[in-house]
Protein backbone atom coordinates (compact mmCIF):
# COMPACT_ATOMS: atom_id res chain seq x y z
CA UNK A 1 0.00 0.00 0.00
CA UNK A 2 1.34 3.45 -0.86
CA UNK A 3 1.88 5.69 2.15
CA UNK A 4 0.26 9.07 1.75
CA UNK A 5 2.40 11.95 2.92
CA UNK A 6 2.46 15.68 3.28
CA UNK A 7 5.84 17.13 2.43
CA UNK A 8 7.03 20.65 3.13
CA UNK A 9 8.00 22.00 -0.28
CA UNK A 10 4.55 21.77 -1.92
CA UNK A 11 3.10 23.68 1.02
CA UNK A 12 5.75 26.36 0.84
CA UNK A 13 5.20 26.58 -2.90
CA UNK A 14 1.54 27.27 -2.15
CA UNK A 15 2.50 30.06 0.26
CA UNK A 16 4.77 31.59 -2.36
CA UNK A 17 2.11 31.23 -5.04
CA UNK A 18 -0.23 33.23 -2.82
CA UNK A 19 2.37 35.95 -2.09
CA UNK A 20 2.57 35.21 1.62
CA UNK A 21 5.10 37.53 3.28
CA UNK A 22 5.05 36.28 6.87
CA UNK A 23 4.31 33.07 8.74
CA UNK A 24 3.25 33.83 12.30
CA UNK A 25 3.61 30.63 14.22
CA UNK A 26 4.24 28.55 17.26
CA UNK A 27 5.74 25.12 16.51
CA UNK A 28 3.64 22.00 16.85
CA UNK A 29 4.15 18.34 16.03
CA UNK A 30 1.80 18.41 13.03
CA UNK A 31 3.62 21.21 11.22
CA UNK A 32 7.13 20.80 12.61
CA UNK A 33 8.24 19.11 9.40
CA UNK A 34 7.96 22.40 7.56
CA UNK A 35 10.19 24.36 9.91
CA UNK A 36 13.62 23.98 8.37
CA UNK A 37 12.34 24.54 4.85
CA UNK A 38 10.38 27.63 5.92
CA UNK A 39 13.36 29.03 7.80
CA UNK A 40 15.44 28.68 4.65
CA UNK A 41 12.85 30.35 2.38
CA UNK A 42 14.08 33.86 1.70
CA UNK A 43 10.76 35.30 0.56
CA UNK A 44 8.90 34.49 3.78
CA UNK A 45 9.67 35.90 7.24
CA UNK A 46 8.99 33.70 10.26
CA UNK A 47 7.56 35.41 13.34
CA UNK A 48 7.69 33.15 16.38
CA UNK A 49 5.23 33.90 19.18
CA UNK A 50 5.21 32.73 22.78
CA UNK A 51 1.53 31.77 22.84
CA UNK A 52 -0.89 31.27 19.98
CA UNK A 53 -3.22 34.05 21.04
CA UNK A 54 -0.53 36.54 20.04
CA UNK A 55 -0.52 35.23 16.49
CA UNK A 56 -3.88 36.75 15.60
CA UNK A 57 -2.81 40.18 16.79
CA UNK A 58 0.54 40.06 15.02
CA UNK A 59 -1.09 38.82 11.84
CA UNK A 60 -3.78 41.51 12.04
CA UNK A 61 -1.14 44.20 12.45
CA UNK A 62 0.81 42.84 9.50
CA UNK A 63 -2.28 42.80 7.29
CA UNK A 64 -3.38 46.28 8.30
CA UNK A 65 0.14 47.45 7.50
CA UNK A 66 -0.01 45.96 4.00
CA UNK A 67 1.57 42.53 4.34
CA UNK A 68 0.10 39.08 3.71
CA UNK A 69 0.56 36.84 6.73
CA UNK A 70 -0.55 33.29 7.40
CA UNK A 71 -0.99 31.90 10.91
CA UNK A 72 0.46 28.45 11.59
CA UNK A 73 -0.64 26.97 14.93
CA UNK A 74 -1.98 23.75 16.43
CA UNK A 75 -5.71 23.23 17.03
CA UNK A 76 -5.10 23.52 20.77
CA UNK A 77 -3.58 26.93 20.13
CA UNK A 78 -6.55 27.87 18.02
CA UNK A 79 -8.77 27.21 21.02
CA UNK A 80 -6.53 29.40 23.15
CA UNK A 81 -6.79 32.19 20.55
CA UNK A 82 -10.57 32.23 20.61
CA UNK A 83 -11.22 35.80 21.69
CA UNK A 84 -8.61 37.11 19.28
CA UNK A 85 -10.13 35.17 16.38
CA UNK A 86 -13.47 36.72 17.30
CA UNK A 87 -12.29 40.28 17.87
CA UNK A 88 -9.51 40.58 15.32
CA UNK A 89 -10.40 37.99 12.68
CA UNK A 90 -14.16 37.94 12.44
CA UNK A 91 -15.10 41.43 13.70
CA UNK A 92 -12.50 43.27 11.63
CA UNK A 93 -13.18 41.16 8.54
CA UNK A 94 -9.56 40.10 8.25
CA UNK A 95 -8.99 37.77 5.27
CA UNK A 96 -6.69 35.55 7.31
CA UNK A 97 -5.73 31.98 6.41
CA UNK A 98 -5.00 29.85 9.46
CA UNK A 99 -3.05 26.66 8.87
CA UNK A 100 -4.03 24.59 11.87
CA UNK A 101 -2.21 21.46 12.94
CA UNK A 102 -4.98 18.90 13.40
CA UNK A 103 -3.72 17.16 16.51
CA UNK A 104 -5.64 13.95 17.17
CA UNK A 105 -7.04 13.64 13.67
CA UNK A 106 -7.34 10.09 12.42
CA UNK A 107 -8.87 9.19 9.11
CA UNK A 108 -10.88 6.37 10.61
CA UNK A 109 -12.86 8.59 12.97
CA UNK A 110 -11.76 7.07 16.27
CA UNK A 111 -9.66 9.35 18.46
CA UNK A 112 -9.02 9.66 22.15
CA UNK A 113 -7.84 13.22 21.74
CA UNK A 114 -10.48 15.80 22.58
CA UNK A 115 -8.50 18.39 20.66
CA UNK A 116 -9.57 16.69 17.45
CA UNK A 117 -13.16 16.17 18.58
CA UNK A 118 -13.66 19.87 19.21
CA UNK A 119 -11.81 21.34 16.23
CA UNK A 120 -14.45 21.25 13.52
CA UNK A 121 -17.44 22.01 15.77
CA UNK A 122 -15.70 25.12 17.07
CA UNK A 123 -14.84 26.31 13.56
CA UNK A 124 -18.45 25.65 12.60
CA UNK A 125 -19.63 27.68 15.59
CA UNK A 126 -17.52 30.61 14.46
CA UNK A 127 -18.74 30.24 10.90
CA UNK A 128 -15.17 29.75 9.69
CA UNK A 129 -14.89 27.51 6.64
CA UNK A 130 -12.06 24.98 6.53
CA UNK A 131 -10.27 22.60 4.20
CA UNK A 132 -8.52 19.37 5.12
CA UNK A 133 -4.95 18.97 3.85
CA UNK A 134 -3.57 15.47 4.40
CA UNK A 135 -1.32 14.71 1.45
CA UNK A 136 0.62 16.52 -1.24
CA UNK A 137 -2.31 16.03 -3.60
CA UNK A 138 -4.44 18.17 -1.24
CA UNK A 139 -2.19 21.22 -1.09
CA UNK A 140 -4.02 23.18 -3.77
CA UNK A 141 -6.76 23.54 -1.18
CA UNK A 142 -4.46 26.09 0.43
CA UNK A 143 -4.89 28.32 -2.61
CA UNK A 144 -8.63 27.75 -2.43
CA UNK A 145 -8.52 28.94 1.17
CA UNK A 146 -6.64 32.11 0.22
CA UNK A 147 -9.09 32.83 -2.57
CA UNK A 148 -12.08 32.34 -0.29
CA UNK A 149 -10.58 34.47 2.49
CA UNK A 150 -9.99 37.32 0.07
CA UNK A 151 -13.42 36.99 -1.53
CA UNK A 152 -15.30 36.86 1.77
CA UNK A 153 -12.94 39.19 3.70
CA UNK A 154 -13.07 36.69 6.54
CA UNK A 155 -10.83 34.02 8.10
CA UNK A 156 -10.54 30.56 6.51
CA UNK A 157 -8.72 27.53 7.97
CA UNK A 158 -6.66 24.72 6.49
CA UNK A 159 -6.57 21.73 8.80
CA UNK A 160 -3.18 20.05 8.41
CA UNK A 161 -4.01 16.42 9.03
CA UNK A 162 -0.61 14.73 8.81
CA UNK A 163 2.37 14.66 11.16
CA UNK A 164 5.22 14.32 8.80
CA UNK A 165 6.23 13.73 5.24
CA UNK B 1 1.96 60.30 39.59
CA UNK B 2 1.32 61.53 36.08
CA UNK B 3 -2.00 62.64 34.67
CA UNK B 4 -2.63 60.36 31.69
CA UNK B 5 -4.13 63.12 29.57
CA UNK B 6 -1.14 65.42 30.15
CA UNK B 7 1.18 62.67 28.95
CA UNK B 8 -0.94 61.91 25.91
CA UNK B 9 -1.12 65.58 24.97
CA UNK B 10 2.64 65.93 25.24
CA UNK B 11 3.21 62.92 22.98
CA UNK B 12 0.59 64.07 20.51
CA UNK B 13 2.59 67.24 19.89
CA UNK B 14 5.48 65.22 18.56
CA UNK B 15 3.71 62.29 16.96
CA UNK B 16 4.42 63.43 13.34
CA UNK B 17 3.26 60.56 11.09
CA UNK B 18 3.45 57.84 13.71
CA UNK B 19 0.84 55.13 13.88
CA UNK B 20 -0.69 55.23 17.36
CA UNK B 21 -2.23 52.16 19.00
CA UNK B 22 -4.08 53.06 22.22
CA UNK B 23 -6.01 50.51 24.24
CA UNK B 24 -8.46 50.56 27.12
CA UNK B 25 -8.40 53.83 29.11
CA UNK B 26 -5.87 55.41 26.78
CA UNK B 27 -8.19 54.73 23.86
CA UNK B 28 -10.68 57.24 25.18
CA UNK B 29 -8.07 59.79 26.19
CA UNK B 30 -6.23 59.61 22.88
CA UNK B 31 -9.43 59.73 20.87
CA UNK B 32 -10.24 63.11 22.43
CA UNK B 33 -6.98 64.77 21.38
CA UNK B 34 -5.66 62.98 18.32
CA UNK B 35 -5.14 65.20 15.31
CA UNK B 36 -4.98 62.31 12.85
CA UNK B 37 -7.48 59.59 13.61
CA UNK B 38 -6.75 57.84 10.33
CA UNK B 39 -3.33 56.88 11.70
CA UNK B 40 -4.86 55.66 14.99
CA UNK B 41 -5.86 52.10 15.81
CA UNK B 42 -7.76 52.02 19.12
CA UNK B 43 -7.87 48.41 20.29
CA UNK B 44 -10.84 47.22 22.26
CA UNK B 45 -11.84 44.03 20.46
CA UNK B 46 -9.25 41.62 21.86
CA UNK B 47 -8.12 42.24 25.41
CA UNK B 48 -4.41 42.21 25.93
CA UNK B 49 -3.51 42.02 22.26
CA UNK B 50 -2.60 45.65 21.56
CA UNK B 51 1.09 44.81 21.97
CA UNK B 52 0.82 42.01 19.41
CA UNK B 53 -1.02 44.21 16.92
CA UNK B 54 1.58 46.95 17.38
CA UNK B 55 4.33 44.44 16.62
CA UNK B 56 2.63 43.42 13.39
CA UNK B 57 2.34 47.07 12.37
CA UNK B 58 6.01 47.65 13.17
CA UNK B 59 7.07 44.75 10.98
CA UNK B 60 4.80 45.84 8.15
CA UNK B 61 5.79 49.51 8.30
CA UNK B 62 9.45 49.58 9.39
CA UNK B 63 9.96 53.17 8.23
CA UNK B 64 7.17 54.55 10.38
CA UNK B 65 7.15 54.92 14.16
CA UNK B 66 4.51 52.93 16.04
CA UNK B 67 3.50 54.35 19.42
CA UNK B 68 1.60 51.94 21.66
CA UNK B 69 -0.32 53.08 24.74
CA UNK B 70 -0.82 49.85 26.64
CA UNK B 71 -2.66 49.37 29.89
CA UNK B 72 -1.07 47.55 32.80
CA UNK B 73 -4.05 45.22 33.08
CA UNK B 74 -3.93 44.70 29.34
CA UNK B 75 -0.22 43.95 29.25
CA UNK B 76 -0.25 41.42 32.09
CA UNK B 77 -2.75 39.43 29.98
CA UNK B 78 -0.09 39.08 27.29
CA UNK B 79 3.31 39.21 28.96
CA UNK B 80 4.78 36.74 26.50
CA UNK B 81 4.38 39.42 23.84
CA UNK B 82 7.29 41.30 25.44
CA UNK B 83 9.54 38.35 24.63
CA UNK B 84 8.04 38.02 21.16
CA UNK B 85 8.62 41.73 20.54
CA UNK B 86 12.19 41.58 21.76
CA UNK B 87 12.80 38.61 19.50
CA UNK B 88 11.72 40.58 16.46
CA UNK B 89 13.49 43.73 17.74
CA UNK B 90 11.49 46.38 15.87
CA UNK B 91 13.47 49.60 16.17
CA UNK B 92 10.35 51.68 15.41
CA UNK B 93 8.29 50.61 18.45
CA UNK B 94 7.63 52.91 21.42
CA UNK B 95 5.74 50.77 23.92
CA UNK B 96 4.22 52.90 26.67
CA UNK B 97 2.47 51.21 29.57
CA UNK B 98 0.18 53.43 31.62
CA UNK B 99 0.60 51.84 35.03
CA UNK B 100 -2.24 52.84 37.33
CA UNK B 101 -2.48 49.51 39.21
CA UNK B 102 -6.19 49.00 38.45
CA UNK B 103 -8.63 47.82 35.83
CA UNK B 104 -9.97 51.33 35.34
CA UNK B 105 -12.72 50.61 32.86
CA UNK B 106 -14.36 47.89 34.94
CA UNK B 107 -14.63 50.00 38.07
CA UNK B 108 -11.12 50.21 39.49
CA UNK B 109 -10.37 46.74 40.82
CA UNK B 110 -6.66 46.13 41.51
CA UNK B 111 -4.67 44.14 38.99
CA UNK B 112 -2.91 41.10 40.45
CA UNK B 113 0.03 41.94 42.71
CA UNK B 114 -0.49 45.63 41.90
CA UNK B 115 2.51 47.82 42.64
CA UNK B 116 4.76 44.93 43.62
CA UNK B 117 6.37 44.07 40.30
CA UNK B 118 8.28 46.05 37.69
CA UNK B 119 7.27 46.39 34.06
CA UNK B 120 10.55 48.23 33.51
CA UNK B 121 12.45 45.27 34.91
CA UNK B 122 10.46 42.79 32.83
CA UNK B 123 11.02 44.80 29.66
CA UNK B 124 14.76 44.97 30.21
CA UNK B 125 14.95 41.28 31.06
CA UNK B 126 12.83 40.41 28.00
CA UNK B 127 15.32 42.16 25.75
CA UNK B 128 13.89 45.58 24.91
CA UNK B 129 16.73 47.76 23.64
CA UNK B 130 15.85 50.75 25.85
CA UNK B 131 13.64 51.17 28.90
CA UNK B 132 12.46 54.19 30.86
CA UNK B 133 10.24 54.68 33.90
CA UNK B 134 8.63 57.96 34.95
CA UNK B 135 6.38 58.93 37.84
CA UNK B 136 6.77 62.68 37.44
CA UNK B 137 5.36 64.61 34.49
CA UNK B 138 8.05 67.30 34.54
CA UNK B 139 10.81 64.72 34.33
CA UNK B 140 9.01 62.93 31.51
CA UNK B 141 8.54 66.22 29.62
CA UNK B 142 12.20 67.09 30.10
CA UNK B 143 13.43 63.72 28.84
CA UNK B 144 10.92 63.01 26.09
CA UNK B 145 13.48 63.66 23.35
CA UNK B 146 15.73 61.07 24.96
CA UNK B 147 12.85 58.58 24.82
CA UNK B 148 12.12 59.09 21.15
CA UNK B 149 15.81 59.17 20.22
CA UNK B 150 16.56 55.92 22.04
CA UNK B 151 17.34 52.70 20.24
CA UNK B 152 14.17 50.65 19.79
CA UNK B 153 12.21 48.77 20.74
CA UNK B 154 11.71 51.26 23.55
CA UNK B 155 9.62 50.48 26.64
CA UNK B 156 8.34 53.34 28.76
CA UNK B 157 6.49 52.93 32.05
CA UNK B 158 4.39 55.93 33.04
CA UNK B 159 3.01 55.73 36.57
CA UNK B 160 -0.38 57.37 36.08
CA UNK B 161 -3.39 58.34 38.14
CA UNK B 162 -6.31 56.04 37.40
CA UNK B 163 -9.40 57.37 35.66
CA UNK B 164 -11.94 54.95 36.96
CA UNK B 165 -15.12 54.31 35.05
CA UNK B 166 -17.88 52.86 37.19
CA UNK B 167 -20.98 54.26 35.63
CA UNK B 168 -23.40 52.13 33.62
CA UNK B 169 -21.74 50.70 30.53
CA UNK B 170 -24.54 51.94 28.29
CA UNK B 171 -23.94 55.55 29.35
CA UNK B 172 -20.27 55.65 28.39
CA UNK B 173 -19.02 57.34 25.25
CA UNK B 174 -17.14 54.86 23.14
CA UNK B 175 -13.72 55.15 21.66
CA UNK B 176 -13.70 54.73 17.89
CA UNK B 177 -14.47 51.09 17.19
CA UNK B 178 -11.61 48.77 16.29
CA UNK B 179 -13.12 47.23 13.13
CA UNK B 180 -13.80 50.62 11.58
CA UNK B 181 -10.41 51.99 12.62
CA UNK B 182 -8.60 48.90 11.32
CA UNK B 183 -10.17 49.23 7.89
CA UNK B 184 -9.47 52.96 7.75
CA UNK B 185 -5.85 52.52 8.83
CA UNK B 186 -5.43 49.72 6.27
CA UNK B 187 -6.71 52.05 3.56
CA UNK B 188 -4.55 54.94 4.78
CA UNK B 189 -1.37 52.89 4.80
CA UNK B 190 -2.00 51.05 1.55
CA UNK B 191 -3.57 53.69 -0.61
Amino acid sequence: MTELHLTPQPIIDQLKKNDVTHVVWLPDSETNFMYERMAAEQSIALVSVCREGESMGVAAGLWIGGKKPVVLIQNTGMFESGDSIRGLGLDIGFPMVMMVGYRGWTRHGVTADSAARFTEPILDAWGINYFLVETDSDVDRISVAFEEAERTQSPVACLMGAEYG
Amino acid sequence: MIDMNDALALIEKRREDSIVVPTMTAGRGWGAISQDEFLDLPVSGAMGKASSIALGLCLAQPDRKVVLFDGDGSLVMNLGSMVTISGQAPTNLYHFVLENDVYAITGGQPIPNAGKFSFDGMAAASGYASTFEFDDFEEFATRIDEVFDATGPVFITLKTRPEIMDGPVDSRTSARRTPQAARELHDTLNG
